[in-house]
């Protein structure tokens, strides 16, 4: 028993003196909150992401190098909105770090500072995998990046008062470039205005309200229920009687209902990033939605 | 302008109301004047930041794309129990198991036991025919800032309803230190933290059911720690009452049990991920008492009165393309574990209760098992488990005339295959061919259902 607290006395002087000197730590839910504190951090901060672009962030485990992480972080990025409920309430709790537990400073909600769309009408699991606070996928539409981005610019100001000023100027400049990328982007997209899609899984919510795109079917028969060939043969006789010019898919899901539909119809299959790295064009936040674009009109063509 | 002077007016108050300073000498009133003066100087300066700031926000606004956002409130908002009113805006997370099973058990369970272990706790496959399984009723909040709750009820199919765990967190303990208390699941080893209903398998390894009769927990106090490195290493330590199998209630006051564990994980690229733990736990017994075969193969009543030490050692690996493990995700899970027990037994045949015998008993066995589960496509996933115990060395003593000394290796192979059509239902169809003597062979067929209600609650690694 003594040799045991011994033990971890000598650990914890040990590396207690290591992370004195490490930089403000950062910890990421998903690779656009990454992407988003690295432009606002800059090389002040230092980002980790907890999940991939080839993942789906519904479906995470609380892995151990996730609790290592965090128990790290001097702020923790989340979506919110449940998208993290499987998995991160449980990585804090074993963490045991009190900077990062909700409702302190260093835990960051994105969907705090934004109008939430998709609420549900029916709360039931009976309907799928629903989220109660609405659609957690923000980032379909970059001024929610622009609200989230103010937000964090403060909370990174707060939290490293010693860079302040630099969070600050790093702000004022990302701001002024993602305003005119909007205006930019937003002019483009304009022959996607009223375009009809078919969605693999029914998280465009926010991308489609940016660009008045219009949604006629999900290939999902409930939200995160696979498709099944009974489902899709409907969405088949949906879209004969009112076609769609593309089926819009998320870049970490199986292609195969979607194939299936564009075998059977007169479809283009848009394959989406969803998020920073989600293809290889997506390389940052700016190029994510310059790809998500690109692919839009493309299939829109 | 009259704002500034303000400031610094009431900043010059402040600063006289100390009663010192009435006494103060010219000496630190010059002192004082100085700091108002750079404090007035600091002030000046930043209120002209912040009206540059505000003036080219201003600017900013004006020619801005977006609408400027909201003032983001400094925290977000509660996340549960939006839309609910008044004293019910404050329940807890409530989540319910429902679990259920049909059993084909080609021996009669009553039958069923492990040769040459001592015996105890929660063992054997259940009931045969259509039974509920063990049902959950768990209950988790906030307290307030410094503690959280948890309370899960087990209820049994002999519509016997108990505690399984009812614990509090302290949050506020520097450190990053997890102080955690009541009734828990120990962490001396991997699946002993788990509950049954995330068991890959409708039934316990044999391992855990011989050493631990079924899953240890304690009523007592952890303390966790996980290191802050990038690296996952966790350290552990708990005293409990001791009253679990493999010891017993003891009317104790200090600690009658003590658990170490120690466990480290990582990731290898962005696809495997593998956590390894050791665990340690000493625990004591007062006349433990389990009925088993004599050497003459009569029923004989045994109490073990002495101390328990077991060691766990436990290894999981898990695979998912790129991490998600929506489509497809292999896991793999092997634990192993010693005990040794040293003290007393004593031997009654049920039939004589008058000849009985008490002697010097020492044993040293082992057991452990592998798994491996393979989800191959969404929805579906298979499993093979293989059990088998380690009779060891057990010296009886003088009871050596009555009792023999085991030399059989009771083992099990397992087979599964379960549908999840969500991440709340799983149906599952198990076989197990359990060799626990010899000429004693059990063809255990499960048919399982698991239905979660409520909150949506996180499964750990």
């Amino acid at each position: 028993m003594r040799f045991f607290f011994r033990f971890v006395a000598c650990a914890w002087l040990a590396v207690a003196g290591g992370a004195a000197h490490a930089a403000f730590n950062v910890f990421a839910t998903v690779p656009e909150w990454a992407a988003l504190c690295q432009e606002l951090g800059g090389d002040k901060v230092r980002i980790y992401s907890a999940t991939s672009p080839l993942q789906d962030p519904h479906h995470v485990q609380a892995k151990p190098s996730l609790i290592a992480r965090a128990r790290t972080a001097d702020l923790v990025v989340a979506t919110g909105a449940e998208l993290e409920v499987g998995w991160l309430p449980l990585v804090l709790q074993q963490a045991g770090n009190d900077k990062v537990q909700p409702g302190s400073a260093g835990y960051f909600e994105a969907t705090s500072v934004v109008p939430m769309l998709g609420k549900p009408t029916r709360l039931d699991r009976a309907e799928g995998d629903v989220h109660p606070q609405g659609d957690p996928h923000i980032q379909g539409d970059p001024r929610n990046i622009a609200r989230v981005a103010a937000a964090l610019a403060q909370r990174l100001a707060q939290l490293d008062a010693g860079n302040a000023a630099y969070y600050q100027q790093r702000y004022q400049d990302f701001s002024t470039r993602w305003n005119a990328a909007i205006a930019k982007w937003t002019q483009e997209a304009a022959p996607l205005k009223g375009v009809r899609v078919v969605v693999q899984h029914k998280g465009f919510t926010y991308l489609e309200a940016w660009l008045g795109l219009q949604e006629v079917a999900a290939l999902e028969p409930k939200p995160g229920m696979e498709p099944t060939t009974s489902h899709l043969a409907e969405v088949l006789a949906i879209l004969q009687r009112e076609p769609a010019k593309m089926v819009l898919r998320a870049a970490y899901q199986s292609d195969q209902a979607s194939q299936w539909l564009a075998q059977r119809s007169q479809i283009h299959v848009v394959e989406l990033p969803f998020t920073v790295g989600g293809t290889d064009g997506a390389k940052d936040l700016f190029a994510f939605y310059e790809d998500t674009l690109q692919r839009l009109l493309k299939g829109a063509a | 302008m009259h704002k500034r002077m303000w400031v610094a007016g009431a900043w010059a108050l402040a600063l006289l109301w100390v009663p010192q300073a009435r006494a103060a000498s010219d000496a630190e009133l010059d002192e004082i004047r100085a700091q108002i003066r750079d404090l007035r100087q600091s002030y000046e300066a930043r209120i002209q930041a912040l009206e540059a700031r505000l003036k080219a926000a201003e600017a900013k606004e004006a020619q801005a794309v977006v609408p400027a956002p909201a003032p983001p409130s400094p925290l977000p908002a509660a996340a549960s129990g939006g839309g609910a009113s008044g004293l019910a805006a404050f329940n807890p997370a409530i989540s319910a198991i429902i679990n259920g099973q049909y059993a084909n058990l080609s021996r009669d369970p009553a039958q069923w036991r492990m040769a040459g272990f001592l015996q105890g706790g929660d063992v054997g496959p259940g009931r045969r025919g259509f039974s509920l399984g063990e049902s959950e009723l768990a209950l988790s909040a906030n307290v307030d800032p410094q503690f959280s709750g948890n309370l899960i009820f087990s209820i049994t199919p002999d519509d016997k309803v108990s505690v399984e765990e009812a614990y509090g967190i302290f949050k506020g303990a520097p450190g990053g230190v997890v102080p955690k208390f009541g009734r828990f699941f120990s962490a001396l080893g991997y699946l002993n933290e788990q509950h049954a209903h995330v068991w890959d398998f409708t039934d316990a390894p044999l391992a855990y059911q011989a050493f631990l009769g079924g899953q240890y927990q304690t009523d007592g106090v952890q303390l966790s720690w996980v290191a802050p490195t990038e690296h996952f290493v966790q350290l552990g330590a708990e005293v409990g009452n001791g009253d679990g199998f493999p010891g017993t209630a003891r009317s104790k006051n200090g600690a009658g049990s003590g658990v170490l564990f120690a466990r480290v994980g990582g990731d290898v690229g962005d696809s495997h991920s593998w956590q390894a733990g050791v665990g340690y736990l000493r625990t004591g017994s007062r006349a433990r008492t389990d009925v088993a075969p004599d050497a003459l193969g009569e029923d004989a009543a045994l109490a073990f009165t002495g101390t328990s030490r077991l060691w766990n050692a436990s290894f999981v690996w898990k695979w998912a393309p790129h991490g998600d493990p929506h489509y497809r995700n292999f896991k793999l899970q092997a634990e192993y574990l010693w005990r040794r027990e040293e003290g007393d037994l004593a031997f009654a045949p049920v039939a004589d209760p008058a000849a009985a015998n008490v002697s010097r008993y020492a044993s040293r066995q082992g057991g452990g098992y592998v798994q491996a589960i393979y989800q191959f496509m969404p929805l579906w996933r298979a499993g093979l488990r293989y059990d088998r115990l380690a009779p060891g060395s057990v010296d009886f003593g003088t009871n050596a005339a009555f009792l023999a000394t085991p030399d059989f290796h009771p083992e099990r192979s397992t087979a599964m295959v379960d549908w999840s059509p969500s991440e709340f239902s799983r149906v599952r169809l198990q076989f197990g061919q359990a060799k626990l003597a010899p000429g004693f062979t059990d063809n255990e067929w499960f048919l399982q259902y698991i239905l979660s209600i409520g909150a949506h609650g996180a499964h750990i690694f």
